[in-house]
């Protein structure tokens, strides 16, 4: 195995590490911990948490790539140790599905094409007919075995599950009891049995009991698919074969990318020009308010429309500098990020040029100001921790509509690269066999579901993390 | 308060100013037109005569800012910028890079747009505020709970789910309406109506919630506790009263709109086979014609200036305090 670090890849799992260096330092710091102490009693939003937190894992096993080894097949000599497939941990992990690859459509749980093709017969003849497909139901002996033999692996499947949450929930139980047990607060003994039946009681301010039966849901899913997916096609393949559940799992990295990269491109912006205009006032204001008013007066979809053509014209002529399509797609990707962020900067930005006006009239920003401390001092240390409840609101907020957006981008061909998996991609060519009859349903339905399931879980925490971080609002729920 | 308009008005002439330079920047500069050419005619087999006679049948083959071979005034009229990127102040878009007249094809193509935008603006912005009201009316309670909740359930579904999903609906399972096409006058109503439909749903969600936060911040204020202490019913208090003073942060949101309604939704438009600006412009994305998304562009940025300066209007007409200043 040889890694290989794509240019998104390295900026996401910064992203990460960037956000686990923020959980330790606010867990040491009081007023950081208190907002989300508020977000963890929220009983809707820890759970979205919890599906968020899966969508996550995928997203990060799917960002580490690596070139595998090549097999040495039939005493022909490859020409190097390692093959230019650039393959993710995730790939590694859905090998089965990822190369189970059928001629074309098939329905979910089929095991014989959609559509019907002339097969000959043993006896020479021919018949049109619908053919068993190469992968799916291949190890079932009869056709009519395969209700039962579904049944069954679906039945595994929830075994697996149940075991699998038993092993999550003891996991979780055991480190609690460590974390309580070692400062001596907890009610004497401590143990994983009395954690457990502590957190299920539902009294503690960790609204154990939610999470736990969302992980349940969780659990059964994924030990359904692990159990069924080797075997079938869960939701159906596609045009060329490929298996409809490795393809939209594949693009929930392309949305989280999408998600997260862009705020990391908006946030200096957005925060440098904002509170310089708001701390400076007088005419760094005035330039810096033409320069968002001049560049939000631009329709957005056109401005990227734009930037998307210049890249066009960019890659095509620089086609050789591409190591693979992987690498182009990847730059792609990335350019997209680029330029979403550079449009969509202006909103926030504003936001903080308002709330930085506020606060430098503030006494404490005066004082500063009287002892002689520097501006970038004062701008650092006390205007960016104070707006940094609407960083953190904006990030949540923008997330959602990010992720809906790649799917309207990507529709139009300006968006992800066609070669990579993304559910614009996989709505956009789904969208044209509509009309056939009967109707291939099954690519639509999962791209649509799984956007659904992400943006909603984040805008349910995207709501939490608001009510938390947000005092005026707190105001109007107390009502 | 004549002052304050005309401040308005000279405010947005640097502004749209900043947007021709900007796409002049974009298209030209950082775009050559050999760029263009090239991308028109093919990559690889592409001679320096075919470059050139492209260049020159759509003016691309004047210098850019600056003539220095002409005579007089024609040193900075005879240039790529004044013709291309100037002229645009005038509305004169000139021609497409496959020919044709853009101006024409625009006054032609804005209507079928307007006849999408703006009965889904006008009926989903009444439905919207309506559904708000009632939900701020039911504040606190198990309706207000679950209507929050389809709010965001609503919010997170794509865009595209709607338009397909009522495609296949009420198009092709009910057939009720053609899936997609469009006519004008009277015999165009069967084709308008899904995507109004659609268009109207698809914002619903967002909109109610958004309508519902403002309607709440303005009844925690000092007025509504009065008016609900002299007597007056929960009703009156929020149709009267609440309603008439949200109408301030409702406008802002509302106004600015107004004018971009002319340049059409892109998506709906080009599911519905509808041949109004939105399609014109993925039209234009997509056969890369920069000189028609350049005109976008212009028309885009122009259309959203004067929303903000009727926005800066209607402040003065509904808020008597701005006219104070």
């Amino acid at each position: 195995m040889q890694l290989v670090l794509l240019t998104t890849d390295l900026l996401f799992l910064m992203l990460m590490t960037m956000a686990g260096v923020y959980v330790w330092y606010a867990h040491r710091h009081e007023h950081l911990c208190a907002p989300w102490r508020e977000v963890r009693r929220n009983k809707m939003g820890m759970s979205a948490a919890v599906v968020l937190a899966m969508f996550l894992l995928v997203g990060t096993l799917d960002s580490i790539h690596f070139h595998p080894k090549n097999r040495v097949t039939d005493g022909a000599t490859a020409n190097s140790e390692y093959s230019a497939e650039v393959l993710s941990v995730f790939d590694a992990l859905a090998t089965r599905m990822r190369t189970q690859v059928e001629k074309t459509y098939s329905a979910p749980f089929a095991i014989r094409a959609f559509s019907k093709e002339t097969i000959e017969l043993d006896n020479g003849k021919t018949t049109r007919d619908y053919p068993r497909l190469k992968y799916a139901g291949a190890h079932l002996e009869a056709v009519g075995d395969r209700h039962s033999d579904i049944a069954k692996k679906i039945l595994v499947g929830i075994g697996l599950g149940i075991l699998g949450w038993g092993a999550l929930v003891a996991a979780i139980s055991f480190g609690l009891s460590l974390a309580t047990g070692g400062d001596g607060s907890g009610d004497g003994s401590g143990g994983v049995g009395t954690t457990f039946s502590r957190m299920m009681s539902d009294n503690s301010d960790t609204p154990w009991r939610v999470i736990l039966s969302t992980l349940a849901i969780v659990a059964l899913l994924v030990g359904i698919v692990c159990s069924v997916s080797p075997y079938y096609h869960v939701l159906g393949t596609d045009k060329v074969g490929i298996d409809v559940l490795y393809q939209t799992l594949k693009s929930i990295r392309t949305g989280l990318i999408i998600g997260t990269l862009t705020t990391l491109v908006m946030l200096p912006f957005a925060l440098i020009f904002g509170i310089t205009a708001g701390y400076f006032k007088g005419w760094v204001d005035d330039v810096i308010q033409y320069l968002y008013t001049t560049l939000s007066s631009i329709p957005s979809i056109l401005l990227i429309a734009a930037a998307a053509l210049i890249l066009e014209v960019y890659m095509s002529r620089n086609a050789e500098s591409f190591s693979s399509l992987v690498a182009r797609a990847d730059l792609r990707l990335l350019a997209l990020c680029v330029i979403l962020g550079i449009t969509s900067w202006t909103g926030l930005c504003r936001l903080l040029r308002g709330e930085a006006l506020k606060l430098r009239e503030i006494a404490f920003v005066e004082s500063a100001r009287a002892f002689g401390v520097s501006h970038f001092s004062i701008i650092a240390r006390h205007m960016i921790p104070n707006v940094m409840h609407i960083v953190m609101i904006s990030i949540v907020l923008d997330f959602s509509g990010l992720v809906l957006a790649e799917a309207v981008l990507s529709y139009i061909n300006i968006g992800v690269d066609p070669t990579m998996e993304s559910w614009g991609n996989m709505i956009n060519s789904a969208r044209l066999e509509l009309a056939r009859e009967p109707m291939v349903w099954w690519s639509l339905l999962a791209a649509f579901i799984f956007m659904f399931v992400l943006v909603l879980a984040a805008n349910i925490f995207a709501d939490a993390v608001r009510d938390a971080f947000d005092p005026r609002l707190r105001v109007v729920h107390a009502h | 308060m004549t002052g304050y308009i005309l401040r308005r008005i000279l405010y947005a002439i640097p502004i749209l100013i900043g947007v021709n330079v900007l796409t002049f920047v974009l298209f030209f500069v950082v775009n050559t037109p050999d760029d263009m050419a090239r991308l028109h005619l093919g990559e690889r087999h592409v001679t320096e005569q075919a470059i050139n006679k492209w260049k020159s049948e759509r003016g691309y083959d004047k210098p850019l800012i600056w003539n220095a071979a002409a005579e007089g005034l024609d040193k900075a009229r005879e240039t790529i910028f004044f013709i291309n990127s100037a002229k645009l102040f005038l509305f004169e878009f000139g021609q497409s890079d496959s020919g044709r007249d853009i101006s024409y094809d625009i006054s032609q193509r804005m209507w079928p747009s307007l006849a999408i935008t703006l009965p889904v603006f006008v009926v989903g912005l009444l439905l919207t505020i309506t559904f708000a009201l009632i939900v701020a009316f039911f504040r606190g309670t198990y309706i207000d709970t679950w209507a929050i909740v389809m709010c965001v359930g609503m919010m997170s579904i794509s865009g595209l789910f709607y338009i397909i999903g009522g495609q296949y609906l009420i198009g092709k399972l009910l057939r009720l309406v053609p899936i997609s096409g469009f006519d004008s006058g009277l015999e165009g109503m069967k084709f308008i109506l899904l995507p109004v439909l659609v268009g109207i749903i698809g914002g619903l969600g967002g909109g109610v919630r958004w309508y519902r936060t403002i309607f709440l911040e303005e009844i925690n204020k000092d007025y509504v506790r009065t008016a609900r202490a002299k007597g007056l019913s929960e009703r009156a208090v929020l149709f009267v009263h609440v309603l008439r003073n949200a109408m301030i942060p409702i406008l802002t949101g509302v106004v600015v709109v107004l004018p971009t309604l002319f340049m059409g939704s892109l998506i709906t438009e080009a599911f519905f086979g509808i041949p109004g600006l939105g399609s014109y412009t993925i039209e234009a994305i997509q056969s890369q014609d920069f000189a028609i998304v350049r005109a976008m562009v212009f028309l885009g940025s122009f259309l959203y200036i004067i929303g903000l300066l009727l926005t800066d209007l209607s402040y003065t007409l509904v808020d008597p305090r701005v006219r104070l200043e």
